[in-house]
């Protein structure tokens, strides 16, 4: 039959591919099904931050959608605070049987951050390769091939090269950074020709508009890519030694501030980091509500495709897409005169009654809303109710809340599961509202936050808090209903957790509600003072742009920059700029040889245009400082240039040359005299010297004693420097000691003399 | 052998990932997975049609819903289905002729027992006849009778020996059906992957001399078919449209200059500028509907729109698993999809117009991505299948030949509940 017989023969290509597909390990991931920060809360008291529905899907469903749809063919879950929930979930929805694609899980209850659980992953002993870690609530639509691709060439060529970021262009003023995906400010140093990462600093916020970067960055470096346009997409691509890297380091918590930051500043081990930019496709984190806002809108226009509503995920059900980007499933019963708005997702079974608007709106399976509702940029889940007449405004609405008729939502308001409000109660804006009580300690056993600067606003929220009650997390309901009623109304169930004063500043950036006119002026005031304030600043970054640590030309005002040890920027002006190092320096191989030519060519200048002493000898230091050199190599380079300025005079005789050197020595010695600080530096230029009469000059060895004698009357060389010197070479070669027995007479006599004075 | 289920499993999850690409390559891989699915499917000895058709509608369905946009899948479900009714037809015919040898035989030799041949009463055949090949009546429809194809159980039955000679020849004659149908379905399977060459050997005819042709995007038939032409030894010139925002036009045109072809590369807004000196505009389609109206990509109602304007004949290409019985206004057909914004801007440089945080919390700038483009059948000259040249009012002939009237619906219901 021809039909077995051909699709006998597909088998039979299948397993002859095995061979190969054997030899290569498979794709692995781990996904960290927990966030372990506290910003979610109080949802997350309640449901793991991977199961809450983005755009009525779970979170973990786009994360694993996309690792299965790269490729990947194995994923560990790390579930650590509701890890019941998070396998319950998943043993309930299809990914546990799908071909080529395992998903295990690994539960944990202690680890309290990123770096625990992949402590516990390497001592599971689960990954053999490459593998790509993401977290949970990351979702994205790129494909992974080019920058797996790249990993692992670079990895062969470089084993020193873990991870591979991938990072996404994001056109970002400081205004919608804020505004956009809530987060802070990032800055990345990139090597534009490698794409290593050399540098990475979140959360520059505080630092009031400038950034120090390490000099060593630049000195090391040919050119480096200045960028605040990145964003961080939390997806990496990463060697089995990363797991290791976390084992050795046990202090490492965070997946950016202490694993990469580490990995940047530990220049021992070698370790590098590289960075993937993606282009067109889509990659981002819910890290806080202002985000989760955001992606749920970047969703639903379509940014994330294939993970859109209508075309179907694993576990949604079937949605239709409408003009105006209205997705609506199938069985959903809606009044005539209700006006659905653009931009909304409505989930099954929803009934919607007379008269009520929604736009911008996410409203889940199940819900019933009434009559003459206004719900505008909100996320209801599951089976909500609300009554008639009710205000939404930019709110998260969990499942099975009831609204009771009349009750407002004010902006950025957040209903955690089951909370009924009362009739007529007006929710005050940023609020956040749960059964449960606000813990009054940082650790509660759900979701353990580790110190960081981050967390201080909700530490102190926490901490601040006058709820008295003890942190045992009662679930008695009549209690709650008899304490909360006051807040939400007749009839309300739930607790207003209390936000301190301290956090109320800071809980506009992460909230969904819009940011507040006044505050968005404020961001754009803030920036316009760094711009003045770089503009009168006379080292504005245009110059240090350029930073010139050769200073061949005049660098008279740069030597402020190069005093410092670290370049400052302006970052608002700067948002992308690379220093061409290359210009300046095309040899950056041999700094010795480099750097005593600097200091030639400055001498040289110097003597022909004639520079104030004191000029040069700022010049100098700052080519000490950019090429990191001890006062002994000045000095040694000082001389050398010297005695080459010398020997590049026309001269007759030994005497004639003689004469000249004592002339430049006379005009010069103020600036030699200022390296001289020690016997080290004396006994470097006699080195020097003596090296340049064997080798480069050996014009000037027969005057090799007169010279050294002349140092020694001027008092540029001490005795001591030169019985040192002479002592030092006492069992050296015969060969080197040439100049040591042409010198004898003159050492013989500072011996006698120095006997003398004893 | 592998699992049948996990093969559908797995087209199902390409499908709805959007993975395969094109209708030729989807029509394929469905006519193939069909084709195990009925090599697998166990039918028992009577209805074996129904069993099969069941089966076939059954994962059919599934593979339509997985991707409803991609109308090539459907179409190639309901040809196989049409081939099963077709094979069972025939066979019912040919049982009908062996009756009337049996008949004859009968009538010359009376002490044979009439029991030892199978007895297929004439009217039982008319009965499957009917059933098998009978006209969309209105009944059929409004019932949408799971079983419609169920050929009628013979009502006679004697004696053991009846039985069992009756089921041996049964199970015969389930082997010939079964082995028949696949037969056809690789016939199928054939005529799906020398579409091309078929429509291809036809340029000849339609490409002359000197002649300017006009097409957009990329499309793999227009491309052998322009290539055929260029084989023949035709000299003309080519016009491309690059076929924003996906710009595959501009691979087209690398193709074209590979083989020797004079090719001009324009924009999508210069096609009214050029199309007065276009001598004919070939394209592609994504699927071809019932009323002659074409499902292609997005842009060419733009360019028939202009070709009409300017009495340029407008030919489309399309094999004739691309042809799909159902009409344009039918809410089972999903006429477009929605593409990400990202093929048309960089999202970096637009993050700032998509800010929700600032102002009233809903953005200013959407971006709307359409992938197709509906040409009405007036705006068509020409098609041109791998059967030939065919008149746009002529389709639904065409439809008639490959389809069956009963499998025009193929979900229970027009919307999947869950």
């Amino acid at each position: 039959m021809g039909a077995q017989k051909k699709s006998a023969s597909t088998v039979a290509a299948r397993t002859s591919d095995d061979p190969e597909e054997l030899a290569r390990v498979p794709l692995q991931a781990v996904l960290l099904a927990d966030s372990f920060t506290t910003k979610f809360r109080p949802i997350t008291l309640e449901r793991p931050k991977v199961l809450l529905p983005l755009a009525n899907v779970p979170m973990i469903e786009y994360a694993l959608s996309w690792l299965e749809s790269v490729g990947v063919e194995e994923v560990f879950v790390f579930c650590c605070a509701h890890a019941k929930q998070v396998t319950n979930y998943l043993q309930s929805s299809p990914w546990f049987s799908q071909p080529n694609f395992s998903v295990a899980t690994i539960e944990s209850h202690n680890s309290v951050s990123a770096g625990d659980a992949l402590r516990l992953i390497y001592e599971r002993n689960v990954i053999h390769g490459d593998f790509i870690l993401i977290s949970g609530d990351t979702l994205s639509n790129m494909s992974l091939t080019r920058a797996l691709q790249e990993h692992r060439e670079r990895k062969k060529k470089d084993s020193n090269a873990v991870m591979t970021m991938v990072i996404k262009r994001s056109k970002l003023s400081p205004v919608t950074q804020q505004s956009r995906l809530g987060t802070d400010e990032l800055f990345m140093a990139i090597d534009p020709d490698t794409k290593q990462l050399l540098f990475y600093e979140e959360n520059t916020y505080h630092l009031k508009g400038t950034l120090s970067l390490d000099k060593t960055l630049l000195i090391d470096n040919p050119s480096i890519t200045l960028h605040n346009d990145m964003q961080d997409c939390f997806i990496d691509i990463c060697s089995p030694e990363v797991l290791s890297l976390f084992t050795d380091n046990f202090d490492y918590q965070h997946l950016r501030r202490h694993f990469v930051k580490g990995l940047l500043v530990d220049d021992i081990m070698g370790y590098k980091i590289y960075t993937h930019e993606i282009h067109s496709s889509y990659a981002a984190r819910v890290d806080n509500y202002r985000s989760y806002d955001t992606i749920s809108k970047d969703i639903i226009q379509r940014w994330t495709y294939p993970l859109v509503p209508d075309v179907l995920l694993l576990g949604s059900s079937a949605t239709k897409l409408e003009r105006e980007g209205i997705y609506r499933a199938y069985e959903i019963v809606q009044s005539r005169s209700a006006q659905i708005g653009p931009l909304t997702v409505i989930g099954n079974n929803t009934r919607i009654g007379n008269n009520t608007t929604i736009a911008n709106s996410v409203i889940g399976k199940g819900c019933s809303i009434g009559s003459n509702v206004l719900i505008e940029g909100s996320y209801i889940w599951d089976n909500v109710t609300v009554e008639d007449g009710c205000q939404l405004r930019h709110s998260i609405v969990c499942d099975g809340v009831v609204m009771k008729s009349g009750s407002v939502l004010s902006p950025g308001v957040v209903l955690s599961f089951k909370v009924v409000v009362g009739q007529n109660v007006t929710v005050p804006t940023y609020s956040k509202v749960s059964l449960l009580l606000q813990p009054t300690k940082q650790d509660s056993d759900e979701e353990l936050e580790y110190a960081d600067n981050n967390s201080d606003v909700e530490a102190s929220s926490i901490a601040g808090t006058h709820n008295n009650l003890n942190g045992e997390l009662t679930s008695d309901l009549s209690e709650m209903q008899g304490s909360a009623t006051e807040e939400l109304g007749s009839g309300g169930v739930g607790y207003i957790w209390s936000i301190c004063e301290g956090a109320s500043e800071e809980e506009w950036r992460h909230s969904i509600a819009p940011v507040p006119a006044e505050k968005l002026v404020e961001l754009s005031q803030t920036m316009d003072d760094d711009l003045d304030f770089s503009n009168q600043d006379g080292n504005a970054p245009a110059s240090s742009g350029e930073l010139k640590p050769g200073g061949v030309s005049d660098s008279d005002d740069e030597d402020g920059d190069a005093n410092n040890d670290s370049a400052y920027f302006e970052k608002e002006v700067v948002f992308q700029y690379s220093i061409a190092y290359k210009d300046v320096f095309p040899i950056f191989l041999n700094n010795t040889a480099n750097f005593s030519l600097q200091v030639e060519a400055t001498f040289l200048r110097a003597v022909h245009e004639n520079v104030k002493v004191d000029h040069v000898i700022l010049e100098v230091n700052s080519l000490k400082l950019s090429y990191n050199m001890e006062f002994a190599a000045c000095a040694g380079a000082i001389f050398y240039s010297m005695l080459k300025l010398v020997l590049g005079t026309p001269y007759n005789s030994s005497a004639e040359l003689y004469n000249a050197v004592i002339n430049v020595i006379n005009t010069w010695q103020r600036l030699l005299k200022s390296y001289l600080s020690g016997k080290d530096e004396e006994i470097e230029i006699i080195l020097k010297f003596e090296e340049m009469c064997s080798e480069s000059a050996k014009e000037l060895s027969p005057l090799f004693t007169k010279i050294l004698c002349l140092l020694y009357d001027k008092d540029m060389i001490s005795e001591d420097a030169i019985l040192d010197w002479e002592s030092e070479k006492k069992y050296a070669e015969e060969s080197d000691r040439v100049f040591v027995k042409q010198a004898e007479k003159f050492l013989q006599w500072l011996r006698e003399a120095s006997e003398e004075e004893d | 052998m592998p699992d049948v289920h996990s093969l559908v499993n797995e087209f199902i999850l390409k499908l709805k990932k959007r993975k395969v690409e094109g209708s030729q390559a989807t029509a394929r891989l469905a006519a193939v997975l069909l084709r195990s699915v009925i090599s697998q499917q166990r039918i028992g000895y009577t209805n074996q049609a129904g069993a099969l058709i069941d089966a076939v509608k059954a994962v059919g369905e599934q593979l339509v819903a997985a991707n409803p946009v991609e109308i090539a899948v459907g179409n190639i479900v309901r040809r196989v289905l049409h081939i099963i009714r077709d094979e069972d037809l025939s066979l019912t015919t040919a049982a009908m002729a062996g009756l009337n040898l049996s008949a004859v035989s009968d009538d010359d030799d009376d002490d044979t027992s009439p029991d030892d041949h199978p007895v297929l009463s004439a009217a039982a055949v008319a009965a499957a006849a009917r059933s098998t090949l009978r006209p969309p009546s209105l009944q059929s429809l409004l019932e949408d009778m799971p079983d419609s194809a169920a050929v009628p159980h013979t009502s006679s039955s004697g004696g053991d020996s009846e039985g069992k000679s009756k089921s041996a020849d049964k199970n015969s004659r389930s082997r010939k059906l079964k082995h028949d149908v696949i037969e056809a379905v690789n016939e199928l399977i054939q005529d799906i992957d020398t579409c091309h060459e078929q429509i291809a050997e036809q340029a000849v005819e339609h490409i002359h001399h000197n002649e300017v042709i006009l097409t957009l995007g990329s499309s793999r038939t227009v491309l052998q078919f322009l290539c055929a032409a260029r084989e023949k030894k035709r000299s003309f010139r080519v016009f491309v449209a690059e076929g924003a925002p996906r710009y595959q036009g501009h691979l087209l045109a690398k193709e074209l200059v590979a083989r020797g072809l004079q090719t001009t590369l324009i924009t999508d807004s210069a096609i009214f500028a050029m199309i007065s000196r276009v001598n004919m505009v070939i394209v592609g389609a994504h699927a071809v509907m019932a009323n002659g109206g074409v499902i292609a990509p997005v842009g060419l109602n733009m360019v028939a729109l202009a070709a009409q304007r300017h009495a340029v004949p407008f030919v489309v290409l399309a094999g004739s698993h691309k042809l799909c019985p159902l009409y344009p206004h039918n809410p089972e057909v999903l006429l477009n999809e929605l593409r990400s914004p990202s093929e048309l801007l960089d999202f970096g440089e637009f993050s700032d117009c998509m800010d929700f945080g600032s102002g009233s919390g809903s953005p200013l700038l959407h971006v709307v991505n359409p992938a197709f483009d509906y040409v009405p059948p007036k705006l068509v000259s020409l098609f041109i299948t791998d059967t030939g040249g065919h008149n746009p009012s002529y389709m639904y002939r065409l439809i008639a030949d490959y389809y069956s009237a009963d499998d025009l619906v193929l979900q229970r219901k027009a919307a999947p509940s869950t």
